[in-house]
């Protein structure tokens, strides 16, 4: 039996991996995959069973964890944004060497239009990478159902498959269809293989072989899946291969009614049959997907018929960006002017009398502080430098801050700090939360603590993950005896209450290890006003 | 029944307590539903918005195209503006007439008011004062959701049901105090659209 729920994309895959027989799910914060986790934490079901969901400290820590999950037989999910990727790429790449025991299910949260992401990233391309299988739901219910799918094709097929989500399927809550009950969960057994789990030259070149002959079996699960699906049209000037989101996209812009034969493909490896049969019935084909031009890329030079291949890179469909009804139903008109049934809504003009509102840091931030005195404390100096990190502090760079000069990637403000400094920049700042620096800000430290560089690292620790709305920080009480344990010189190991009222304290005290010649840490801490306001409440 | 709504506010707002109630009303009524949310950074304080879909047939996209809006319900005036585009010729615009003002190049009152009156179908006024009038300063987001019922195709009753539905586990005080809000809300409307 089963029944109704209104959930969010995110939510309905972390359901479907529950009511599947999850044992395990892994993560760490990043919009738009922050709910997967969430929700486990919060489901009666998880908690009953107590399946794992503490929060890691890095996307790598996390697939590493999953992966051990996986060997022991047992069905695990790790869950991150797409440049969390970059972080657990090395496990990643690696788990398809060692395949996968129990059912593993590697869930990357893509960004387009980058709305909370430095980046644009499309996680296909580490799938393909990688030789491992990818799905890419459509729907909230492709969503849960896939988890489903995923754990068996996982264990059928013995490797992880990459589970591929998008902001506004993440981020967007429909109706889904879900089961009653539960399955139970596996019970732990040992891989059938335990030599391809050890990856030495011996035992790798063996696996590499035999992973490159499974691309077949991969490619044909592809052809037969459910979500893989080939729709007949009337007109045949044009193919239409739509991805993922992107397939709702095209349904909306023809009113479910699409004039060309259509291929939704949803399941990686590309199954290149239909792909040959759509190809061999129409005149030229369109690819519509959300992301990079992955699939465009791999169809371009397929072919040597000289039929042509629209999509992202021959300017039809918008290279940057997330799509949307509108956009898809512009390269349609690009192409062919009088296409059949594509929408064009009258629109009203723009109001121009509306200007942009950017995020600011809260009211009541001590984050805001930070910078107050640091801003104040560097007017003493000629040509300093901020290198910033990723968090709710990066907004340090807008009005009225204006204070950092980078922000890259998580934990290179004190690597690049570092890197300055060895340069010959003062002063060096470095910049960083709490959350950022135990995911990868201690590493940095070491490097700049073995060679005493002249940089200071101020941590500003709000005891949470603040910028996705407050999840646990692993460091949280630990940030000062991780730096002397490091390392750190103690008495350059200093800590101040982010206060307005220690507005002049903490100018001081930036000054004075900015003179010091060597490595100062300053911890300045002060608690998220939202996290602090959700326990007021709480408490009452 | 098809109603497209774009919502739309500043960060913290609560814009997304009246999608949370549409929702619960458009499942319990076996409606189809999509609704896309804005997390992360822009929540601190920026612009918001919603895209919220009801329909009895199934629902392609997440997104509603421009020109498909059949409203457009905001917490703040110019909020409403910026999703003008996506306004259907026919739409209403429901919003709050009392600005939110965390920037120092926020425009003149004036200019937005004239905007809004460019449009025929505009329900405009002070939700925060009716609010405040009525309940209290945290239920403004109730009387926009009072303001913008009956320019939805869903029987009110099932509106109020999920209202209570949600407030329930906070306590009769406050399930009252928001369907005061929202009763309040959907009279002022209604007398300003001359329903």
């Amino acid at each position: 039996m089963k029944h109704s729920q209104l959930l969010l994309g995110d939510e309905a895959l972390a359901l479907g991996a529950i009511y599947a027989g999850l044992s395990g799910a892994y993560a760490y914060p990043g919009t738009p995959s922050t709910e997967i986790l969430e929700f486990v934490q919060k489901n009666q079901v998880a908690r009953e069973r107590n399946l794992h969901s503490h929060w890691s400290s890095n996307e790598k820590t996390a697939l590493e964890q999953a992966l051990g999950m996986s060997f022991c037989g047992k069905r695990s999910i790790v869950s991150m944004k797409h440049v969390g990727m970059n972080v657990a790429a090395d496990p990643f790449v690696n788990s398809a060497m060692t395949g996968a025991n129990g059912g593993m299910l590697v869930i990357a949260a893509d960004d387009p239009s980058m709305h909370s992401s430095q980046n644009e990233q499309d996680s296909r391309f580490y799938a393909d990478f990688a030789m491992i299988p990818a799905l890419e739901p459509s729907s909230q219910q492709e969503a849960y159902d896939m988890a489903k799918y995923g754990f068996e094709l996982s264990e059928n097929l013995g490797i992880p498959v990459l589970t591929r989500l998008v902001t506004r399927l993440s981020h967007s809550r429909a109706v889904v269809n879900v089961e009653d009950t539960p399955a139970p969960e596996n019970s732990l057994h040992y891989p059938a293989n335990p030599k391809q789990w050890v990856l030495m030259p011996a035992m790798s070149k063996v696996r590499n072989r035999a992973l490159i002959a499974d691309q077949q079996r991969f490619e044909k699960a592809s052809e037969e899946s459910p979500f893989n699906t080939y729709f007949e049209g009337r007109d045949h000037r044009l193919g239409v291969v739509a991805s993922g989101i992107a397939y709702n996209y095209l349904m909306e812009c023809f009113q479910g009614k699409c004039p060309f034969p259509l291929l939704k493909i949803s399941q990686y490896p590309l199954p290149y049959k239909s792909l040959k049969r759509l190809f061999d019935s129409c005149d030229a084909l369109i690819v519509v997907e959300e992301g990079q031009p992955f699939i465009e890329q791999k169809l371009i030079g397929l072919d040597r018929s000289g039929k042509k291949i629209y999509g992202k890179f021959s300017g039809h469909v918008v290279r940057d960006g997330e799509l949307n009804p509108d956009l898809v139903a512009e390269a349609f008109r690009k192409l062919m002017p009088s296409v059949d049934g594509a929408i064009n809504y009258p629109r009203h003009e723009a109001a121009n009398t509306v200007v942009a509102r950017p995020p600011m840091l809260c009211q009541g931030c001590g984050h805001r502080d930070v910078y107050g005195a640091l801003n104040d404390a560097l007017k003493k100096f000629e040509s300093p430098k901020v290198f910033g990190d990723i968090g709710c502090y990066t907004l340090g760079f807008l009005k009225p801050f204006n204070a950092i000069d980078t922000c890259v990637d998580m934990g290179a403000s004190i690597t690049m700090a570092k890197g300055a400094a060895d340069a010959g920049q003062f002063p060096s700042i470095a910049i960083i939360g709490d959350s950022t620096f135990t995911h990868s800000g201690m590493t940095g430290l070491l490097d700049a603590i073995n060679e005493n560089s002249n940089i200071v690292v101020i941590i500003s620790d709000n005891l949470t993950t603040g910028m996705t709305g407050g999840q646990d920080s692993q460091g949280t009480g630990k940030i000062e005896d991780i730096c002397r344990g490091l390392g750190a010189d103690p008495a350059h190991v200093r800590t101040i209450d982010s206060l307005p009222k220690n507005h002049d304290i903490m100018v001081d005290l930036f000054c004075e290890e900015i003179n010091y010649p060597g490595l100062s840490v300053i911890v300045s801490r002060r608690e998220c006003i939202q996290t602090a306001r959700r326990h007021a409440s709480k408490k009452q | 029944m098809k109603s497209d709504i774009v919502l739309a506010g500043v960060g913290g707002q609560g814009i997304l307590t009246i999608a949370t109630i549409l929702g619960g009303a458009a499942l319990a009524d076996n409606l189809f539903l999509k609704q896309a949310e804005v997390h992360g950074m822009s929540q601190r304080g920026g612009d918001v918005q919603s895209n919220l879909r009801l329909s009895s047939d199934p629902i392609f996209s997440d997104l509603i195209p421009l020109g498909g809006a059949d409203l457009i319900v905001s917490l703040e005036p110019m909020e409403a503006l910026r999703y003008i585009q996506f306004l259907s010729a026919e739409g209403w615009i429901v919003t709050n007439s009392a600005p939110f003002v965390n920037i120092d190049n926020y425009p003149e009152m004036e200019s937005i008011q004239q905007e809004l009156a460019k449009h025929p179908n505009v329900v405009s006024f002070d939700m925060d004062e009716l609010a405040k009038e009525v309940a209290s300063a945290r239920s403004s987001n109730l009387v926009l959701l009072g303001a913008a019922s009956p320019f939805i195709d869903m029987s009110v009753d099932k509106i109020e049901a999920a209202v209570r539905n949600l407030f329930a586990p906070k306590g009769e005080k406050i399930v009252d105090a928001n369907i005061a809000a929202f009763r309040a809300g959907r009279q002022r409307a209604l007398q300003i659209a001359g329903r």
